[in-house]
């Protein structure tokens, strides 16, 4: 399937979860400092393991950066 | 001799907590992760300030590691946001990425002023402090905005002194004074810094703390600047505690005229 991580087009495989677009994404979910939201809703930690992301959701993985 | 009197401690306290240092230093526009890590722990902070962005490639959270050296609270913001339900959800990411319900609330109104978007501001405040977070709102040099940014549960005020990133120091001191004298809660300075003597200014003036980033990131010396303004900080607020004299238009002679010799000439 097709979705839209971080504003890109990004293919997973069909039933993938917010784990699995991490691990594709190199990044470890249990690394502090980063935070996932779905369809501009937020995506608590404790729920990656059993969100399972669709075609065309449009999913932001944020971490913390210089700023303010 | 008299041995010199211990120094009281003075702490900055917010929501409870208690800080050594009165300037929060914003990490935005360092050059580098080394300049930022030499200038923040040159500025003795305490608090530093973070962003939330999009994961590039190159791996996560740098900046954080720079924090947890150094043993800052790290207080996350919501710069970028333009209305008060994309300010909620940013600070809920933050909580969630950085395990601090600690929020420094930025809703702003347009990119040329960077100035608060009033409204949404206290829209999303309301909202933040319900959820339990501590709420250290970016706001506009408003009297009336501050109480109600109180009223609502802030944790602080953060009024601006001038536009994020201006270094034109503070536009309005009497609307600063008019929040001062009436805030229960910290009034923290932020933005408008450029130099040392702003911060020391917003210090005499009464402020709890003054927030910098960009008069230090931006410096030629970030460093050296980190310095000066730690020792502005410190010494506004000394100057502040001791209570200077009033402003006067003429003279008030500092020596006594009583016991003066009479010196006049006389002839014949």
């Amino acid at each position: 399937m097709t979705l839209v991580v971080n504003g890109a087009s990004r293919e997973l495989r069909d039933g993938a979860t917010v784990v699995d677009l991490l691990s594709a994404m190199q990044l470890s979910p249990e690394r502090r400092g980063i935070a996932v939201a779905r369809n501009g809703d937020i995506v608590l930690r404790a729920d990656w393991v059993n969100t399972t992301l669709a075609p065309d959701d449009r999913v932001e993985v944020l971490h913390a950066v210089q700023g303010g | 001799m008299q041995s010199r009197e211990a120094e009281p401690r003075d702490d900055l306290v917010i929501a409870g907590e208690h800080f050594r240092s009165r300037l929060i230093m914003g990490t935005g526009g360092a050059p580098s992760h080394d300049i930022l890590e030499r200038a923040v722990r040159t500025s003795g902070a305490e608090i530093v300030t973070v962003a939330m962005r999009r994961v590039t490639s190159g791996g996560a959270g740098s900046v954080l590691d720079v924090v947890q050296r150094i043993g800052c609270r790290v207080l996350p913001n919501t710069a970028g946001c333009y209305t008060a339900r994309d300010a909620v959800t940013t600070a809920r990411l933050a909580r969630e990425a950085l395990d601090t319900n600690w929020i420094k609330l930025e809703v702003i109104a347009d990119e040329r002023t960077l100035m608060p978007e009033s409204v949404d501001l206290l829209d999303a405040a309301e909202q933040l402090v319900e959820d339990g977070f501590v709420v250290l709102p970016y706001a506009n040099d408003d009297p009336v905005l501050a109480r109600r940014l109180e009223d609502v549960g802030c944790a602080a005020v953060m009024p601006l002194g001038a536009p994020i990133g201006s270094g034109s120091g503070i536009r309005n001191p009497y609307n600063l004074r008019i929040i001062l004298e009436r805030a229960r809660i910290p009034v923290v300075l932020d933005a408008g810094v450029g130099t040392a003597s702003d911060a020391a200014i917003a210090m005499e003036l009464g402020c709890a703390a003054v927030l910098v980033a960009s008069a230090i990131t931006r410096a030629e010396e970030p460093v050296l600047m980190a310095a000066a303004i730690r020792k502005a900080v410190e010494a506004g607020r000394l100057a502040h505690r001791a209570g200077r004299i009033p402003q006067r238009l003429y003279a008030e002679a500092s020596t006594a005229h009583e016991g003066i010799a009479d010196l006049t000439v006389h002839t014949g």
